[in-house]
């Protein structure tokens, strides 16, 4: 078998799945261009290399580690990966041979092995400790314990305090909270910041901008005093809860967590991959699914607003690593060792269910999470419907059926999945909650129509 | 429970209250409103047991969450036989339809291709082969063709229709289903029966698309539809049908037309005439000839040179009504004499085989080159002009386009570039390639971009080199390349893609000259680099999808 097969390769639209933004998108489609680039070149261990001629009389460096995937460039840019990295995958995905197989260049050999170097320090590191090797003296784990036990009696005033805000609101009745204003609850979630407890703080910055949300708004706000009030007084009697809740509840604050569970090696297909503005932070929301384990998996990763976040996993593509979850009953886990580049192999969707299993699933987990907005769940064979000014997934085969979420209704996405079904069944990803299913990705069942289908088949058709 | 003096009792008794009873006490505060169950009293703690309440209610409705009733499901799509495009052929149009929705980030064009500029033609190629739209890259298809009207037709032709399936369902993409605007509903036109219902009840758009459809099929169908309705339509869809005749116009239709002459709309019998002019042997040429020979004749009365050696002009002085009959406007517009109006029309409108018998046995170019006496050569020459175009006569274009290496001003032929490039389109792909090659050669670029419009693409190897060479040598000129950004352009898009290997030496910044504009050698290797890449890319494109 030639070498060059064994190495596998990201597809256009997993490329531009990567790009922080459109403008990089569209600058990286622009870079990839051949005549822009000398030097190029891949390995059989996931790098590629190249540089590329830029607006200065040195070219940029630019190298990628597609089992990070990390990026390096010599340009001035700051978005990540910026449009070089993204010019020169592309080209790559193109596949005119273009970028032959070879040796690394020099630069770009150092910055691979130094991070290859790095990442296998970090993973025999977390080995060590998770073996029990090096396990921090009794010393240490007095003193965070010490810091544990103050940050705790912190967050219990600031629960009071909050508890205290509440039950003052309702004294009073919501009809005035329009009149107090967003500042009152700004006031409110700067004192939780103090408190540190920065889950309270957004729920609470989150009460200030329902009075400002439309029709319904007084029930909205007093749904989510409720569940507010009921973190506070659980927070406050954690004692008693078993371990599981009490690990969701001190998520739910704020505390810091860590990844602690048994580290589980699968198949992960990356079903999505979003940005959410939070604050002064960006949030990505990578999902993944398992192919052995059957397990969904969160990974969270956070940057500087205006700053894509490091991690990125192009949608579609199957890794083999391992995830760690996190303690509590929730989805969310790291991305630790991965054992192979990342290939665009096409991932087999969730098997999913009908819109009742999923109803069924999603009430499940509120029994655990009374916080959750929303829960991850995959529709089988589902028909996008008009109704009224807005849409519904509903079942092939029954009489049931989902509202897609507002948010849904105005992305483009929605439009890419009404053409997939084309009035025909379709596996649809995404999370469901109150307000609605919101779609983050499809899969065409391709269930004997000629009409509709197209694209890979079972290819991952992402739509967030 | 007598006491309920401890929160979990007294939540409990406040859960059994109804929600709106909890949320009117929310709203009022509980100091006005305490909540109160039935049988209960009012709790120690009332905004908190309220809250408990409202939390437990809040979950316990999330949780119980029943499916909605579904609408009505849409009809599935038609199903559509074409094959799935290659895999390669698939990303590569997700990559130029990312390129068109992104913003342009500054004015100047780099070195990279331009890639909405290949859409037409990836779109085009794509549709020759008959390949069948990816389902997920039909709404970014649709948005780029709501966006540019030009891309609509092969835009709509590769949706197909699914692309129709969802216009139906998007108000943004209404213009899919507009018929005249795509020319996508070609109309199943096997059918005699169907037709004949469409035509009879079909929406005007719909109508003119299957007229279309008709008369390439079978020409004489089309008019025997036409014939049938024709004194009940309205003037203005008149000239639309009439004009759907020039598709296979032929002697089947002189009758039609000659009636149409007669027609009660002035622009009716114009089209009418101009339609019957193109009919060398129809009647209605023979009157014009008749006509325009009697005004346009060799002059016998030279002084020396010899009997016909040039042409003599006697514009009619009257428009009679037989004239008017046969579509000559009797009204000059502003600023022309009727005379030299009446005279262009007629000749315009006159087969021009007649002149070869009128001038001895000559041939165009001699007819051509002979001198016109009193100044009305070029009025002849422009009504000559139309007329090639008009007859499609390739001998008679060639004769007026003249050498291509001739000065543009001062020659016989035609002055204007307009109507030097509509004589071109008479002509063979391959002779107008090399007229165009040789008219760049000897002028250069400056008046050649509409000229080049006409050229079949890819360029023919001749008029590619012309262009480059040209190209060249505007750039050891010293000017920037941006005044040729058109030319540029154009031959980004034109030029056969074999030709990259042969302009890569281009792409090198050359040393600076001193009397060049600054910094010029660096944007034209630029511009070149750009010229290059985006005909790999093409030939990329191509091989994708072959």
């Amino acid at each position: 078998m030639p070498a060059t097969e064994s190495v596998a390769r990201w597809t256009v639209e997993q490329v531009l799945s990567l790009a922080p933004d459109d403008a990089s998108r569209k600058a990286g489609n622009k870079l990839a261009s051949a005549g822009l680039w000398s030097g190029t070149g891949f390995d059989g261990s996931g790098a590629v290399w190249g540089l590329c001629k830029g607006s200065g009389s040195k070219p940029y460096q630019t190298v990628v580690d597609t089992t990070g995937p990390a990026y390096r460039c010599s340009c001035p840019s700051r978005k990540f990966p910026c449009k070089h990295a993204l010019g020169l995958l592309l080209l790559r995905a193109s596949g005119d041979g273009e970028i032959q197989q070879g040796e690394p260049a020099d630069w770009a050999a150092q910055w691979l092995e130094a991070r290859r170097g790095r990442v296998e320090a970090k993973q025999a590191k977390q080995e060590a400790v998770a073996s029990g090797e090096s396990a921090p003296g009794p010393a240490d784990s007095g003193a965070a314990r010490k810091r544990a036990e103050r940050r705790a009696e912190r967050v219990t005033s600031g629960a009071q305090e909050l508890e205290q805000r509440l039950t003052d609101l309702l004294r009073g009745g919501l009809a005035t909270a329009d009149r107090a204003g967003y500042t009152l609850w700004e006031e409110t979630a700067a004192r939780m910041v103090d408190a540190q407890a920065p889950g309270l703080a957004s729920r609470v910055r989150e009460l200030g901008a329902i009075p400002g949300s439309g029709p319904g708004w007084p029930v909205r706000l007093l749904e989510e005093c409720g569940l507010l009030h009921l973190l506070d007084t659980a927070w406050l009697g954690r004692e008693a809860l078993p371990d599981q809740l009490a690990a969701t509840v001190r998520t739910r604050v704020g505390l810091p967590m860590s990844a602690e569970g048994p580290p589980v090696r699968d198949h992960w297909l990356v079903l999505a991959q979003y940005d959410t503005p939070d604050g002064r932070l960006v949030t990505r929301r990578i999902w993944l699914y398992g192919r052995e384990s059957g397990r969904t998996a969160l990974l969270l990763s956070f940057g500087p607003m205006g700053r894509a976040p490091e991690l990125a996993l192009p949608v579609g593509v199957t890794i083999d690593a391992e995830l760690t979850p996190y303690p509590g009953g929730g989805l969310r886990a790291d991305l630790g060792r991965q054992f192979a580049t990342p290939g665009p192999v096409p991932g087999t969707p969730p098997p999913g269910g009908s819109t009742a299993t999923a109803l069924a699933v999603h009430a499940d987990a509120l029994r655990g999470d009374p916080w959750l907005d929303a829960w991850p769940v995959t529709l089988r064979d589902v028909i996008p419907v008009p109704s009224g000014g807005g849409w519904q997934l509903a079942d092939a085969e029954s009489e049931s059926a989902l509202p897609l979420t507002p948010a849904a209704l105005s992305r483009p996405g929605l439009w890419k999945l009404v053409a997939l079904s084309g009035g025909g069944p379709v596996t649809v990803f995404g999370e469901l909650g109150h307000r609605g299913f919101d779609p983050f990705a499809a899969w065409d069942t391709g269930a004997g129509r000629g009409g509709g289908s197209g694209g890979a088949t079972n290819g991952t058709v992402r739509l967030i | 429970m007598p006491r309920t003096t401890t929160g979990p009792t007294a939540d409990r008794s406040l859960v059994s209250l109804p929600w709106e009873e909890l949320v009117t006490s929310a709203l009022l505060g509980t100091d006005r409103r305490p909540p109160v169950a039935p049988g209960g009293r009012v709790p120690a703690d009332g905004p908190a047991a309220l809250l408990d309440a409202v939390a437990l209610h809040t979950v316990r409705r999330r949780a119980g969450l029943l499916p909605a009733v579904p609408g009505a499901r849409p009809e599935p799509t038609p199903h559509d036989p074409r094959p799935q495009l290659p895999e390669a052929a698939r990303h590569r149009l997700a990559q130029l339809l990312a390129d068109r929705a992104a913003p342009t980030a500054s004015g100047r064009r780099g070195a990279a291709p331009d890639l909405t500029e290949l859409i037409p033609q990836w779109l085009a190629t794509a549709n020759r082969l008959g390949f069948r739209a990816p389902a997920a890259l039909v709404p970014p298809l649709l948005d780029a063709a709501r966006a540019r009207t030009d891309l609509r037709p092969q835009a709509l032709a590769f949706a197909g229709p699914l692309g129709l399936w969802l216009a139906a369902l998007n108000p943004e993409w209404k213009f899919a289903l507009r018929g005249s605007a795509g020319g996508s509903l070609v109309p199943d036109t096997s059918d005699p029966e169907a037709v004949r219902r469409l035509w009879e009840e079909g929406l005007f758009a719909e109508r003119i698309a299957l007229l279309d459809a008709v008369r390439a099929r079978e020409p004489g169908a089309a008019l025997a539809l036409l014939t049938t309705v024709w004194s009940t339509e309205r003037a203005e869809d008149r000239l639309m049908f009439l004009d759907s005749l020039r598709t296979g116009l032929g002697a089947g239709d002189e009758e039609f037309l000659e009636q149409a002459l007669a027609d009660r709309s002035r622009n009716v019998r114009a089209t009418a005439a101009e339609l019957l002019s193109a009919l060398p042997s129809s009647a209605f040429a023979g009157r014009m000839a008749a006509r325009a020979t009697s005004c346009v004749n060799p002059d016998r009365t030279g002084a020396g040179a010899g009997a016909g050696a040039s042409i003599a002009v006697e514009a009619p002085h009257e428009c009679d009504a037989g004239m008017q009959r046969d579509g000559v406007a009797a009204v000059p517009p502003t600023g022309r004499g009727e005379r030299s109006w009446w005279l262009v029309q007629l000749v315009e409108a006159t087969p021009l085989g007649v002149w070869q018998e009128q001038f001895g046995g000559r041939p165009a170019e001699e007819i051509v080159a002979l001198p016109v006496a009193d100044d009305w050569a070029g009025e002849l020459h422009a009504a000559w002009c139309r007329a090639a175009v008009r007859q499609r006569h390739p001998e008679w274009a060639r004769a007026l386009l003249g050498a291509a290496s001739a000065p543009p001003a001062g020659s016989p032929g035609p002055a204007s570039i307009a109507e030097r490039s509509k004589l071109l389109a008479v002509l063979s792909e391959a002779e107008r390639a090399s007229w165009v090659a040789a008219f760049i050669a000897a002028h250069g670029l400056s008046e050649a971009f509409q000229l080049l419009g006409v050229c079949t693409v890819p360029w023919a190897g001749p008029l590619g080199r012309a262009v480059v060479d040209a190209l060249d040598i505007a750039r050891d000129g010293g000017s920037y390349p941006w005044s040729f950004s058109g030319v540029m352009g154009l031959a980004e898009r034109c030029l056969d893609p074999a030709e990259a290997d042969r302009l890569e030496v281009l792409t090198a910044t050359p040393d600076e000259q001193e009397d060049a504009s600054p910094g010029a050698g660096g944007y034209w290797s630029e511009a070149f680099q750009r010229l290059v890449s985006t005909l790999r890319l093409r030939a990329a494109m191509e091989a994708e999808l072959t």
